[in-house]
């Protein structure tokens, strides 16, 4: 017979001798969130609901045009009748939070798994154990760590969220047409240079796929964060399922998709051109068809130029 | 005598894990499928040695799988070689630490490549000022080389564009202007050509031999055409798997082909183009010279089978053409010296470095051989019709590829 491998019991001890251990970390870990959560939570909350509505709607203006405009002024409208405005700039907070950590975590770390395959390889494995673990799995050691409450749903969130972020970046450098980065090599540019003027500049469409994953990843996380206890639509729909409350259900997972569409549209919008870098082009090749030797035939650009995935 | 702005020797790279028993192999002179056979290493390069002048354009040719990428970026160690040393006016570049290779990279050598390698976010000009840029060098400076270096290359006007609004022809430009405004000794040319369509590959040839004839910098330029190495070259390293198969000027490669692998491929050249008359100049059967006696030129001229003679003057320059009626007629009117009545203007003159094409439909024109003159009008030898009959139809029917 196959002895019983207690490989549960040997992380159950682990996380006993982390708590017992470094108390203080997660201590200081804990309040962060706290604070950086509260504190965005109130800059949504606090002014009247217009405010934020007007700058959603100029934003989807300037980078994606008047047809996200339109949707995000009717979108956030609907939320603001259904009453869930509270809620849902809390999600907002939660996700954005989420995110940019994530995105701190995961884009360095794609960078160094894009520039040394031992770092490639060690980190494969536990993205595929990110990536398919049960999203519920991830809450005990959460709650475990940081109690109830909304920082175990951002951690949970960061975690789940990160392994896109990682795996577009090292996909978008490795991607990076080698004869220009041996150009840089070739012109005398240090390892540092070639990353900054060549890798990361082209790789940038591909890194930003990733972070607009990042980003609906850790949306469709903060819901189910709402079991532990973090406020805003996750908490919404828990209770409606708890009750078996069609009506608020409905509701609250509306929002949700409502939210969800305005985040991808806008963040899809990174690392393509957006309204306003066309707007600048359009501006700089009429400049130079004034000037007298111009490029007369200078022509447009092809628009379709930065698209990865 | 300067030494050679660049000398290689031994150049070898195998790429894969077992270098050493890969290196042992092919110094016991393994070929490289056997070599891949027993240690799963590929051999890219083995034992190439060249010296490049200052001045010279070195072109390198083979086909793909030639190892000829692989040596030129062994060149500026973008690839690391095996074994074998790379001197750069005089510097060991295997012996350099990383910092002082970026040095000899940005200041030494430059690169231009296949496929332009350009930022595709950066302006025109901003490419051309790559160099200067990673130099450290002030803005002013770095528009000043930049725009001095469109200049010319003639893409000046275009340099506020993005390298996706030009065309592959100028883009390439682009990646020349970056190549000279760093203002290096040696030029290295990964097929910078072979990208493009064979109409703007011409422009460009003209451009390059242009800039040459102004900027005669030290060129190694890498091709999978013959005809575009015969044009550019002055001397031509002929490889194949890997090592080196011929190395010569192209009239010599030509001529005497080192195996049937060099002769496979001159067999597609254009040899009007490569050719010159001074390849294929000879010793004039006989000349005469003015006061010459018109009997014993006549006899001269029925031994030779020939209808008439070259006539020089003191300084050797070809006053004109002795005819064999007209040195009779003038023996029959009482003349006896070759005097200039005797002389008529049957024949055409070429200098001795225009290839054949510019010179084929002036042979058998007349009755003496075509003349090979100096600038003073010298004559220099002949280039009967035979010799350029024989030399355009030297191609080895065998040897011709499918």
């Amino acid at each position: 017979m196959i002895p019983h491998l207690p490989l549960g019991q040997w992380v159950s001890d682990l996380i006993d001798w982390l708590l017992d251990t470094v108390p203080w970390l997660f201590d200081a870990i804990s309040a962060v969130m706290q604070v950086l959560v509260d504190g965005l939570t109130d800059v949504l909350v606090s002014p009247p609901p217009v405010v934020w509505i007007v700058v959603f709607t100029v934003v989807a203006l300037v980078l994606r045009g008047p047809w996200l405009a339109l949707y995000t002024l009717l979108a956030f409208l609907l939320v603001v009748s259904l009453e869930l405005w509270a809620e849902t700039m809390q999600t907002l907070a939660l996700v954005l939070v989420a995110a940019v950590i994530a995105t701190a975590i995961g884009v360095p770390l794609g960078i160094l798994a894009a520039r040394r395959r031992a770092v490639s390889v060690a980190v494969r494995p536990v993205l595929d154990f990110m990536q398919t673990t049960p999203v519920f799995v991830y809450l005990i050691p959460a709650v475990f760590f940081f109690g109830v409450g909304v920082v175990p749903g951002v951690v949970a969130t960061i975690l789940f969220a990160i392994p896109p972020g990682v795996r577009l970046t090292e996909l978008g450098i490795r991607q990076v047409d080698r004869e220009v980065v041996e150009a840089a090599q070739a012109f005398g540019a240090r390892p540092g240079q070639v990353l900054r003027e060549v890798q990361l500049p082209l790789a940038l469409p591909s890194i930003m796929a990733g972070v607009n994953q990042v980003i609906m990843l850790a949306l469709s996380m903060v819901v189910t964060a709402g079991l532990l206890g973090a406020a805003g639509l996750g908490a919404v729909v828990v209770r409606a399922v708890t009750q078996l409350d069609v009506a608020s259900g409905f509701e609250g997972g509306l929002a949700v998709v409502l939210l969800a569409i305005f985040l991808d549209r806008l963040t899809g919008a990174f690392g393509q051109r957006t309204a306003l870098s066309r707007l600048l082009h359009l501006r700089r090749q009429t400049e130079r068809q004034q000037r007298p030797a111009g490029g007369a035939e200078a022509g447009l650009a092809s628009p379709g130029r930065l698209t990865a995935r | 005598m300067a030494p050679p702005v660049l000398r290689v020797s031994g150049l070898t790279k195998v790429f894969g894990t077992r270098e050493q028993e890969a290196l042992r192999l092919a110094g016991e002179g393994l070929g490289r499928d056997e070599i891949h056979r027993r240690t799963g290493s590929t051999l890219a390069v083995h034992d190439v040695s060249f010296t490049v002048e200052r001045g010279e354009l070195f072109v390198v040719m083979g086909l793909s799988g030639s190892g000829k990428s692989t040596l030129v970026r062994l060149l500026n160690r973008l690839i690391e070689p095996s074994a074998g040393t790379v001197e750069v006016e005089g510097r060991d570049l295997r012996a350099l630490d990383d910092a002082a290779l970026r040095t000899v990279r940005n200041e030494k050598i430059s690169m231009v490549f296949q496929h332009f390698a350009l930022l595709p976010h950066r302006t025109v000009r901003e490419n051309a000022a790559y160099a200067l840029k990673v130099r450290g060098a002030g803005a002013a400076e770095q528009r000043e080389r930049a725009d001095w270096a469109l200049e010319t290359v003639g893409l000046l006007e275009r340099a506020d564009a993005r390298p996706d609004e030009l065309s592959g022809g100028m883009r390439q430009r682009v990646g020349l202007a970056r190549a000279l405004a760093a203002d290096s000794e040696v030029l290295l040319m990964d097929e910078p050509f072979s990208a493009l369509d064979p109409l703007i590959r011409r422009d460009m040839q003209d451009l390059l031999e242009r800039l040459q004839a102004e900027l005669t910098k030290t060129i190694v330029f890498i091709t999978h055409d013959l005809n575009e190495a015969m044009r550019l070259g002055d001397r031509i390293l002929m490889l194949k798997d890997g090592r080196t198969v011929q190395l010569g000027t192209g009239p010599e490669i030509i001529s005497a082909p080192a195996d049937d692998y060099v002769a496979d491929f001159t067999s597609d050249v254009d040899r009007t183009r490569v050719l010159t008359a001074g390849d294929l100049l000879r010793e004039p059967r006989m000349t005469a010279r003015l006061g010459d006696g018109c009997g014993d030129v006549l006899r001269a001229l029925g031994a030779a089978e020939a209808n008439g003679v070259h006539v020089l003057d003191g300084d050797g320059r070809i006053a004109g053409v002795a005819r064999d009626d007209l040195l009779a007629r003038a023996l029959q009117e009482g003349r006896t010296a070759i005097g200039p009545r005797e002389l008529v203007a049957d024949h055409a003159t070429i200098a001795a470095d225009r290839p054949v094409v510019e010179f084929v439909h002036l042979v058998g024109r007349h009755v003496v051989p075509l003349g090979v003159v100096d600038t003073e009008g010298r004559l220099l030898g002949v280039v009967p019709r035979a010799a350029v009959l024989d030399a355009l139809s030297a191609v080895p029917v065998r040897g011709r590829r499918p």
